[in-house]
């Protein structure tokens, strides 16, 4: 029972120096096998059994673009020599910055992947207003999910039009903002073992672990998060507030952060939510792939926690904005 | 977490991913489509994990003071969707579900005739469309089968109902059906049914979201188990 004795010493917490996570891991191991029965017990009732269906759906549905996103963050990090984005993209920050958004289209996939890419970008030496532009338009823009958009707005292309418009426009305006108010201490990468000195491939795989390591744990976070919401929030409340235009507007925009849907399939979400506005369903697919529980969560994991507090709101208020605005010229 | 623990995380997350991907598990969660994606990303994590081993092993790095490298805490929590799906196992989305959501139909302006056999099978999302937004008009007269699952309504009558899913559960939608004519008043919710019957034009409005409800007129019902994928799309 070697598991079972360093659990004693790991509980009372003092003696941490001495007890390795390895003995940790083994005890909340065994813990949970142990008590197995009971556990199951306590998630079957409809309510909770519900809320780890989602739980787990939402992080089944993240996990091949998140391993996706980091295997292709230690490629940069590893084979992409920095002098690569230096002459990719143009040298003037304000320049760099649409064509970064542009570049968004080449990535398939949705939002999880995209966080821990941005973060590879900036360790490469791009400039960090170029990568939040990627970081914003990628998962918005690429091809798959205007395909999900048409299919989910039958007879309106212009629903398209405007989202690949408005999302573009926000992750633009957002780059030249982080450009004229942004400050680089606000962005603390996290320590992450050093590369240098390591053979390529060790290198490699050192990067990916700690980045699923990282970002998953985030990813976990953001999907308790998402998975509360979307069972404990009835969709009573949310037919008295469509019928308003400035309600309706907002209250897509919040719920866009709240469920946290990927962004390949909130346009089927947006299309079912019938008491709404164009308008309000256009807020809602502009917000969603730039800021919702489980990116929140990633870029505050990624960037920091005073990026992440500063950058979410001014996200979250931009896109709405370019949303209305979008929606009213193109009506 | 130092490295070793890291690498354990790491394998049993991978094995979590592969279980649920290799077997039926995943279509209670997501779509069919994603489940190369799933095997890959359940491959890719175990070769992390197993490289990260062997470095560990061989002693590269191990040795040289750096074993207490401060790995991210936010990595523990890996360990719930592992616990969650190798011990849990949360069944697909049901009548629960399906109870706190209004109906779900987005508008088709085209309806293919209907697939030969009497009865025709059709889910119950095609039924309810040409229901609702083709009043019935490719249906006619022909004998349809749906299956899917038990709901009560708010008065007691039950419903026939499946989750429609466009990603993942937790972008799932309902699509109910009313049950009209002979229909046993002991169904449990949950319950899979397969049902034939005729189009009717009775319907009824969802009392979530106000969205219609078509009726189904039932000639016959029967019990089934649940399919392999619970969930359409």
């Amino acid at each position: 029972m070697a598991a079972g004795d360093s659990a004693q010493p790991a509980v009372r917490g003092g003696l941490r120096g001495r007890v390795g996570s390895v003995e940790v891991l083994a005890a909340v191991l065994v813990l949970v096998v142990v008590f197995r029965a009971p556990l199951s017990r306590l998630l079957s009732t409809p309510g909770s059994q519900t809320w780890t269906t989602v739980f787990v759906s939402v992080l089944t549905q993240a996990i091949p673009f998140l391993v996706f996103g980091v295997v292709l963050s230690a490629v940069i990090a590893v084979f992409v020599p920095a002098s690569f984005f230096a002459r990719a993209l143009p040298r003037h920050p304000a320049l760099a910055v649409p064509v970064a958004s542009a570049a968004g289209v080449v990535l398939p996939g949705c939002e999880c992947g995209s966080v821990p890419i941005a973060g590879a970008l900036v360790r490469r030496g791009v400039t960090p207003a170029a990568a939040l532009a990627f970081l914003l338009s990628a998962p918005a823009i690429n091809p798959i999910v205007l395909t999900a958009t048409a299919v989910a707005f039958p007879g309106r292309p212009m629903m398209v039009v405007a989202r690949g418009l408005a999302s573009l426009i926000t992750a633009c305006a957002m780059g030249w903002l982080w450009l004229a108010l942004g400050r680089s201490e606000w962005i603390r990468l996290p320590h992450r073992p050093e590369l240098d000195g390591m053979s390529r491939w060790a290198a490699f795989w050192a990067a990916v672990r700690h980045d699923v390591m990282h970002a998953g744990g985030y990813l976990v976070l953001g999907a308790m998060a998402a998975a509360t919401i979307n069972v404990f929030v009835p969709q009573r409340w949310l037919r008295a507030l469509g019928h308003d235009p400035a309600l309706g507007v907002l209250t897509l925009a919040v719920l866009a952060v709240v469920l946290s849907v990927c962004s390949e399939a909130d346009a089927f979400v947006a299309a079912s939510l019938r008491d709404f506005s164009l308008t309000a369903k256009l807020a809602f697919l502009v917000v969603g792939p730039m800021i919702d529980l489980k990116l929140f969560a990633m870029q505050a994991g990624t960037f920091g926690r005073r990026f992440a507090t500063r950058f979410a709101p001014a996200t979250f208020g931009l896109a709405v904005v370019v949303a209305v605005t979008v929606g009213a010229v193109l009506r | 977490m130092n490295r070793q623990a890291q690498a354990v995380v790491l394998l049993l997350v991978g094995g979590a991913v592969l279980r649920s991907s290799l077997t039926d598990l995943y279509l209670r969660y997501v779509k069919q489509g994603l489940r190369p994606f799933l095997i890959a990303a359940g491959v890719l994590l175990v070769l992390a994990a197993v490289v990260t081993l062997r470095y560990e092993f061989r002693g590269g790095r191990g040795q040289d003071g750096h074993d207490h490298e401060h790995g991210p805490r936010a990595g523990w929590l890996l360990l719930l969707p592992v616990f969650a799906l190798l011990l849990v196992a949360p069944p697909a989305l049901g009548s629960y579900a399906a109870n706190r959501t209004g109906t779900a139909l987005t508008r088709v302006s085209d309806f293919p005739p209907l697939p030969a056999g009497d009865p025709a099978r059709i889910g119950v999302l095609d039924y309810a469309s040409r229901a609702v937004f083709d009043a019935g008009r490719s249906l006619g007269d022909r004998k349809v089968r749906l299956t899917g699952f038990v709901v009560k309504g708010a008065d007691g009558a039950p419903y026939l109902a499946r989750m429609v899913l466009s990603c993942c559960a937790a972008d799932a939608r309902p699509v109910k059906v009313g049950l009209a004519g002979d229909v046993p008043a002991d169904l449990e919710p949950d319950t899979w049914l397969a049902v034939t019957g005729r189009y009717t034009r009775r319907s009824v409005a969802d009392d979530v979201n106000g969205e219609t409800i078509p009726y189904l007129d039932v000639v016959d019902l029967e019990r089934v188990a649940a399919p392999t994928e619970e969930y359409e799309s």
